[in-house]
């Protein structure tokens, strides 16, 4: 095996593949190669790092130095200066990686990472996905050999509901439980699935475990294969994610090559073997019974509950589900027991939660922390708070199917528990951050529309309570609320959540009646008033022009790219409010700021 | 895949790879001299000589990288090695063929090569 005196780590997450990693790891290459660096340099492409917001992120060991925004051009700087020469380029160093004498500050004292807890996330950004070898080398597939070898399917079991873990798809259902539902149901044929459908808008960590640690979500549905007597898997994954796709094509041949999916693995008569099943991205096939019409080619609708797919599922055979982040938790519970995950996290809430950070906030990215983590540690600290010194106005959690989180609950330990009990969920983990700039029931508004879209159609209370919500919340918007709407939304949403047939129906209101729980002003405000408070509706705004600050200068009525500006040069001007389209040209314009938006 | 057995063996023959990644180890550390003094007095054939005999040694904990200036130019390339819990030892006038018995003798057991060091070059 050859020995290399550095490795550089560049981010292959989706995140960092955007801004351009790709390139960045060709122009390494080249500049390693024409350095004749080649044989002692290794270069290593790995998942998430989780600060997307600064990437394309380059790690070189043993320094630890760590490169933030990295560019094609800064690459042979890098190489002749560094690699080359041994001195750090300290000015491409990410701000907050370097003491205050210039020394490099270990990961673990970085502010973003100070905090947080990288279990489910353990690998991404430490080893090369696309090599088994690195895998095990973190002593991956030994949970599984310790299953097989010297443990029995109760005793898996056993550790699992231990463990207290749960699912982390967002419902939160005790997974041990589900495996034990799931082994004791009788049938000739069992199936595993892995929901890999992540379908909220910004969250991708289910995205960022499979592109940086496919080898761990493998590895635990063979474990659960062995545990619940299932010979075959599934993982719905979809389409829009490629570059997940094609780390989990390449594990599973690996893993097959290996001997550790197959037939006897370790020398035991126990089989399993595991196939991807591309989704066309409905937002409803993350639905239990939707993804399991969707692998059986039909249709993706859900179904009535029971019977539950632990009975009855795919292909009409007992079957167990879970999610991407729960099954990346499974190898190290049974490497670790379930003693020391009982340790993490809160009294009915066990381990972490990853959470994809997003909004207004500074290092939008990937973040794992300890459940009891509080919200304003995540946002504050974590996440380098609120650009441009803002007001935090809310949290979004959970969604299209959460709620938001106003001020006065930063302080809340994050729990399945303590979520729901402030009218929000957990969810799969999205968490979008609002400032003072967001208008809530435009919020609202979006996350409906996103359900409307979503929506399969297939029971009336979604398929047509929903839409009556989203023409109510369009009304509002533009400004011909009316009295009698706050409670009709009210009375809708509760209905909804009631009488919908899948989770989707049953969770489309909770943006609307959270908001409302807490923004009640603010959707008055639109109704009584006709005023969006924080400028954001369109229809509600209007832009004047105030007379004692207007010069007449007549900048503005040039501008205009609708004529809506008149007045008598020297003395103050007029907008004509017909013909106005807010565009705001005029106000960037005007030198006395005489202009403003109300 | 037929035992855990198999799979340690492929564990050991990948962790000293990947172990350079965590973070700094208590093991040895080789650093030798890459400013321009030392270039330019033959400090990359010594680098590429420790890299060469770690590798065929198969040596665990031990890590080989560049610094600048060390200031004593003239006796360059120069080449500071530290074990865990020792002082460091400072070698000069390094060259490829010296590298060998500084890792027999030093790295792998303990005995720092006297002659070679910057004390008994003054």
């Amino acid at each position: 095996m050859e020995f290399y005196r550095s490795h550089v780590l560049i981010c292959g997450g989706t995140g960092c593949h955007s801004s351009g990693s790709a390139d960045v790891m060709e122009v390494f290459k080249t500049e390693l190669e024409s350095n004749k660096l080649e044989n002692e340099i290794k270069l290593v492409q790995t998942g998430c790092f989780g600060l997307c917001a600064i990437g394309p992120v380059v790690i070189v060991y043993p320094e630890g130095a760590f490169y933030s925004k990295v560019t094609t051009d800064d690459v042979p700087r890098i190489v002749s200066e560094h690699l080359l020469k041994g001195r750090i380029v300290t000015d491409l160093l990410y701000h907050d990686s370097v003491h205050d004498d210039e020394a490099i500050k270990s990961l673990d004292e970085v502010e973003f990472y100070k905090k947080q807890k990288r279990l489910a996330l353990r690998n991404c950004g430490v080893i090369d996905p696309e090599k088994i070898e690195e895998y095990i080398a973190f002593d991956g597939y030994k949970a599984l050999g310790k299953a097989l070898l010297e443990s029995t399917p109760e005793e898996i079991i056993n550790i699992i509901k231990a463990s207290g873990l749960r699912g982390r798809g967002g419902a939160g259902f005790p997974t041990g439980l589900k495996w034990e539902f799931t082994a004791k149901a009788e049938g000739d044929k069992k199936y595993i699935l892995c929901n890999a459908d992540e379908g909220d808008p910004g969250a991708f960590m289910d995205r960022s475990v499979l592109e940086g640690d496919p080898h761990a979500v493998l590895e635990a549905m063979t474990i659960a294969g062995y545990a619940v007597g299932a010979d075959q898997g599934y993982i719905y994954v979809r389409a829009e994610y490629p570059i997940a796709v094609k780390r989990l094509n390449i594990a599973i041949d690996q893993a097959r090559e290996a001997g550790l999916l197959g037939k006897n693995i370790f020398g035991t008569n126990f089989n399993f073997d595991i196939e991807i099943r591309l989704g066309a991205g409905a937002f409803v096939c993350g639905e239990e019974t939707a993804l399991i019409a969707s692998i059986e080619g039909k249709r993706g609708e859900p179904r009535p509950r029971p019977p539950f797919p632990a009975n009855k599922g795919v292909f009409g055979k007992p079957t167990l589900l879970n999610n991407v982040e729960t099954y990346a938790n499974i190898p190290q519970i049974i490497h670790n027991g379930a003693d020391w995950f009982q340790s993490v996290g809160t009294e009915k809430s066990k381990g972490t939660k990853v959470f994809a950070l997003g909004g207004k906030v500074m290092n939008t990215g990937l973040v794992e922390v300890p459940m009891g983590t509080t919200l304003r540690e995540i946002i504050y600290e974590i996440g380098g708070g609120i650009p441009d010194n803002k007001e935090f106005k809310a949290a979004q959690t959970g969604g299209p199917s959460g709620g938001c989180i106003p001020a006065e609950h930063l302080d809340t330990p994050i729990d399945y528990d303590s979520l729901a009990r402030i009218g929000s969920m957990m969810g799969s983990g999205g968490l979008i951050v609002m400032d003072e700039d967001n208008c809530m029931v435009d919020i609202a508004r979006f996350f409906l529309d996103f359900t409307v879209d979503e929506s399969c159609g297939k029971c009336p209370p979604c398929r047509i309570g929903t839409k009556r919500m989203l023409e109510i919340l369009n009304r509002i918007t533009k400004g011909q609320g009316e009295e009698g709407d706050i409670e009709k939304l009210e009375e809708l949403g509760k209905n909804i959540k009631a009488s919908a047939l899948c989770g989707l129906g049953q969770t489309a209101p909770n943006p609307v009646l959270s908001t409302i729980r807490y923004f009640r002003d603010e959707y008055e405000a639109h109704i009584r008033d006709k005023k969006c408070p924080a400028g954001v509706c369109q229809a509600l705004l209007q832009v004047l022009i105030q007379a004692e600050l207007c010069k007449g200068c007549g900048l503005c009525v040039k501008v205009c790219p609708t004529d809506a500006i008149s007045g008598e040069r020297r003395s103050p001007h007029v907008i004509d409010q017909s013909k106005c389209i807010k565009c705001g040209a005029c106000m960037e314009k005007c030198p006395f700021k005489a202009i403003v938006k109300g | 895949m037929k035992s855990l057995k198999e799979l340690e063996q492929i564990k050991q023959k990948t962790l000293d790879a990947v172990n350079l990644r965590k973070e700094r180890t208590g093991g040895t550390r080789v650093v030798v001299g890459m400013a321009t003094c030392g270039i330019a007095a033959g400090a990359r054939p010594v680098l590429l000589a420790f890299l060469e005999e770690v590798k065929n040694r198969n040596l665990k904990d031990v890590s080989v990288s560049q610094t600048g200036c060390i200031g004593v130019c003239r006796l360059e390339p120069m080449v500071e090695i530290t074990r865990p819990g020792e002082d460091k030892v400072t070698y000069v006038n390094m060259s490829a063929d010296k590298v060998k018995r500084v890792i027999a003798e030093h790295v792998v057991n303990g005995q720092v090569v006297t002659e070679y060091t910057i004390g008994a070059a003054q």
